[in-house]
């Protein structure tokens, strides 16, 4: 069963709202670009990635849309809402600070 | 704005749900195909599906349904226990709705009145008594001088002769000062009230109807005012008909309201008291000040009519107090029995839980293993507590609502006449929100101790030990202490079961200073003035007692005047002993005016003297029976009889004591019997009055034969109330009363009593299928049958005897609450308290008899396999 707790528990979260802070864009195109970013590194799987867009959507962070995607076809699109914008700021900052704190004691030790 | 976005998105994921699915679908399918696009991994697409309908689905409504869904499947996979517990349930709550839809009717309902609180029942004091009747010159007196009521009116019950078409037929009947609605701020749904002054002498007589006289008597028709009719022999006018609610006990459920005009002859005297007082307190005035205000009203009366007015006060109740006094002990005792089997049964309901919860160890292990939360195991609880409860409330609704309509259909006529306010019973809102503060308590513990167990015992125990020994521990523990409460509530109960049931067998077994076998009563009235003269009225008696002996099966008949035994006391009158020193001070007794053989038709015991002889009337020397009380109150250590009483009329006559007869229970058979003075009917004659007849033959024939033979000496008498002596006893209002709460109290009592056992037989069953390997391994070491049988035995004992024990603790305070109720009895009569307790500790130990036969009779082999 792969669930979104495989990441770092709350980061896909942050991931996703950070690449749709940029532009709406919909589940697939989410994933890619994630890839992309990540330089191959993160492969966000679509038994993470839905059930994520679907929780978020729930607690209103993000809304989605259906449009005509690149490709002429109905796709549904993610966009970032003010509260969603809200929580990215501190869960960023948040990541910032642990990510430091964890980078500090694996280069000491 | 986030809120009502959230909120909008869990609605539609609730209601739009083809929608929603179908979006996801398309979503999906659209990733699917980008991914397929590029050769990537296609993963399961349905458990994707699945995943985000989670996501989706963490909405409280949602689950709640399936939560609800999932319980009535629980609760029908196990019908045994879901019977049970929602019988019990039911039970509970049938019986304490249906005693609280009493409660509110009588006590909580506001009285059918303009700001009932300001109210109060106006009354004379005197000799201690505070609800003395006020005489109709000192109303007139207080009414002119009070400076604290707003407006003070009076009224009495008083039955009225209706000339019908066919005949002169008795009603019920009150006369009242003009303004009494106006005071009580009731108007007249139909015409008018009483004008202002409509209740002098000199007024056109006039009437108002009851709602319930103009719908059967008028068939409701709008015509009826202006209608003349005739009461008592005069023509008097309809002028209203009263709204439909109106009510107004102390005064009965009069059909016709007439009014005093002082024309009678007791309203002309001062010392005749025969109204009662209501009045609207001013505004700003306490009851205090305005008693303050009446007293000393009442002292000045007394210095300016020292004869009639001496030593009598003045006295103010709450109207309501007037109103359901007597009843609220006794309802609030009822309330307090339902509640107590309300409690039974809620802790039987919840070890019930608590068992359940036991055997759902494992399954509730499992899920959590698979990663429920412990909330979302509680809200399961939770979910099927509310569904018991749902369906044990309306069941018990159903029932509390039949079960109000037969108590109201088992109260006698003549008990409805005194509480009107019982009419229109029903599941109002105060008993429905009753209800639901009831159904909200039992929901709550009864999701709050299986999720309690839950939290008492940690999951993984569940799953390694099973269903091992010690795991039942902490259930064994609570449950057992629960079953002791039950026991104690259960004694509680019994015990006051017990004390009502005795009182009850002792109040009908009263000694009543009669024979009552074969003895039949009759009210004899007559509209015919011509009886109003005394010689007619003797000559009336003389004839109808010879025409009644005359009867086959007849032996003996009498008549008393004022009421018959059990009537109630009647009107008093006022006596002085003769030659003692007198300061204007009077002795008040009740009076009765019999004739020669009435004692003899009773079968009364005739203690010092002799009874009154035929030839005793107007023309001979006054004389006066007493009874035991009076001579004992008032002749201390003398012989009473030759004794000259002074009776107050005027002017006062001198009667000699001819006789001393055992105190006849003239009044309610529940209350000391006052002194009472007998006169003789020939030297105070009067044109209505009581018969007593005692009969050869079975009582009840002889009724219509007694009718006929006064209907055949003057088809103008009015004959009514016809009964025998026993039925007389069997309805009067204190054995009614003492009967109802015995039964009722009995009727929660049992049920109570078969509620603990079966919770008893829960507790020992439960150990002992739990102890089933620890007896295995007993019995395979050498234990005998015998020795298991003291195991479970030992346990049940200790629980029940604890039980009594708190019980018996319990009982004698509850019984001290309600000591106003009993009679002859003690609130710690040792006799029931140890009755009771050996019924209880008899049943108890049938209850734990059947699980110790089946734990002795257990096959050790067996036992010891089953794991």
């Amino acid at each position: 069963m792969s669930k979104p707790t495989d990441m770092v528990q709350g980061t896909l979260d942050l991931l996703i709202l950070k690449v749709i802070a940029l532009e709406p864009m919909h589940g697939w195109a989410i994933a890619r670009r994630i890839r992309q970013m990540s330089g191959e590194v993160l492969q966000v799987g679509q038994g993470a990635l839905y059930p994520a867009l679907h929780k978020l959507e729930q607690n209103g962070w993000i809304t989605a849309k259906w449009k005509v995607s690149d490709n002429n076809r109905r796709a549904k699109y993610y966009t970032l809402t003010r509260a969603g914008r809200k929580v990215l700021e501190t869960e960023a900052a948040q990541w910032e600070r642990l990510a430091a704190a964890i980078s500090t004691i694996v280069r000491c030790v | 704005m986030r809120l009502i976005h959230i909120i909008r998105l869990r609605l539609r994921s609730l209601f739009l749900r083809r929608t929603v699915e179908q979006e996801l679908e398309e979503e999906l399918r659209y990733h699917l195909e980008r991914e397929t696009e590029e050769g990537a991994d296609i993963e399961n697409f349905q458990q994707r599906k699945e995943e985000c309908r989670d996501m989706r689905g963490w909405n409280v409504l949602d689950n709640l349904l399936r939560d609800t869904r999932y319980a009535i499947r629980q609760l029908r996979k196990n019908p045994g226990f879901s019977l049970t517990a929602i019988v019990t349930l039911a039970l509970g709550m049938c019986a304490s709705v249906a005693i609280f839809a009493f409660v509110d009717a009588a006590l909580l309902k506001p009285l059918p009145y303009q700001n009932p609180g300001r109210l109060v029942g106006v009354f004379e004091a005197s000799l201690g008594e505070t609800r003395n009747n006020l005489s109709y010159l000192d109303y007139r007196d207080w009414k002119k001088l009070n400076t604290v009521f707003r407006s003070l009116d009076v009224y009495q019950r008083n039955g009225f002769l209706l000339s019908t078409a066919t005949g002169i037929e008795p009603t019920r009947g009150a006369r009242v000062s003009d303004g009494f609605f106006r005071t009580l701020g009731v108007t007249p749904m139909l015409g008018r009230d009483f004008y202002p002054g409509e209740d002098l002498p000199g007024a056109q007589r006039t009437v108002v109807l009851s709602y319930g006289a103009w719908q059967t008597r008028y068939g409701g028709r709008r015509d009826v005012l202006g209608k003349a009719i005739t009461l008592d022999g005069d023509p008097v006018v309809i002028i209203g008909v009263l709204p439909r609610e109106f009510h107004f006990a102390p005064a009965g459920t009069p059909e016709f309201w007439g009014v005093v005009n002082g024309t009678g002859v007791c309203e002309k005297r001062r010392s005749c008291h025969n109204l009662d007082g209501v009045a609207r307190l001013a505004d700003g005035v306490t009851e205090q000040v305005a008693l303050a205000n009446v007293t000393s009203i009442a002292q000045q009366l007394e210095k300016q009519y020292p004869d009639s007015n001496h030593d009598r006060g003045a006295a103010l109740t709450p109207l309501s107090e007037v109103i359901v006094g007597n009843i609220r002990p006794i309802l609030l005792a009822l309330l307090g029995g339902a509640g107590l089997l309300l409690l039974i049964a809620s802790v039987n309901v919840a070890s019930l839980l608590l068992v359940r919860a036991e055997n759902r160890r494992k399954e509730m292990a499992v899920r959590s293993s698979l990663g429920a939360s412990r909330g979302r195991m509680v809200s399961q609880f939770v979910t099927e507590g509310v569904v018991l409860v749902i369906s044990g409330s309306i069941i018990g609704l159903a029932c509390a609502s039949w079960v109000m309509q037969l108590l109201t259909a088992l109260v006698p006529a003549n008990m409805m006449v005194r509480m009107p306010f019982l009419q229109g019973l029903g599941l109002h809102g105060r008993v429905l929100g009753f209800a639901g503060i009831i159904g909200l308590l039992a929901a709550m513990l009864f999701s709050v101790t299986p999720a309690f167990h839950l939290s008492l015992s940690t999951m993984r125990e569940g799953l390694t030990e099973g269903s091992r020994g010690s795991a039942g521990n902490a259930w064994r523990r609570l449950g057992s202490k629960l079953v002791v409460v039950e026991l104690a509530t259960t004694m509680v109960l019994l015990a006051c079961a017990g004390l009502l049931g005795k009182s009850l067998y002792l109040l009908l077994r009263v000694d009543l200073g009669l024979q009552p076998e074969h003895l039949v009563t009759l009210q004899v009235a007559t509209t015919d003035a011509k009886y109003e003269k005394h010689p007619l009225a003797i000559a009336l008696e003389r004839e109808l007692m010879s025409g009644i002996r005359n009867l086959p099966g007849v032996r003996s008949a009498g008549i008393a005047n004022e009421g018959l035994p059990l009537d109630g006391n009647g009107n008093t009158c006022w006596f002085w002993v003769a030659g003692r020193p007198w300061h204007g001070e009077h002795y008040d007794a009740p009076e009765r005016d019999v004739s020669t053989d009435y004692f003899t038709t009773l079968g009364a015991r005739l203690l010092r003297g002799r009874f009154f002889t035929e030839g005793e009337d107007g023309t001979k020397p006054r004389v006066a029976i007493i009874n035991r009380a009076l001579a004992r109150q008032y002749f201390p250590n003398e012989d009473a009889v030759g004794k000259q009483l002074s009776y107050f009329s005027e002017p006062p006559v001198l009667l000699e004591i001819v006789g001393i007869v055992e105190d006849v229970r003239e009044g309610s058979l529940d209350e000391p019997i006052p002194p009472v003075l007998y006169l003789p009917f020939n030297q105070s004659p009067s044109s209505g009055f009581g018969l007593v007849v005692r009969t050869s033959q079975a009582e009840q024939t002889i009724l219509p034969a007694l009718t006929a033979a006064i209907h055949q000496i003057d088809p103008g008498i009015v004959t009514f109330g016809g009964a025998t002596m026993g039925e007389k006893i069997h309805d009067s209002q204190s054995a009614y009363m003492h009967r109802s709460e015995a039964w009722l109290v009995g009727g929660f009592a049992g049920l109570a009593l078969l509620l603990s056992v079966v919770g008893l037989y829960g507790v020992v069953a439960y150990s002992v299928s739990q102890r089933t390997r620890e007896i295995g391994v007993r019995m395979a070491l050498g234990a005998q049958p015998r020795a298991v049988y003291g195991l479970v035995l030992k346990e049940a004992l200790w629980l029940s005897a604890a039980g009594v024990l708190i019980g018996l603790l319990c009982s004698v305070g509850a019984a001290t609450l309600i000591r106003g109720l009993l009679f002859g009895v003690r609130s710690w009569d040792v006799s029931t308290l140890a009755a009771v307790a050996g019924v209880l500790g008899i049943a108890a130990l049938l209850a734990s008899y059947l699980p110790a036969r089946r734990a002795a009779a257990v096959n050790p082999v067996e036992a010891l396999r089953a794991e």
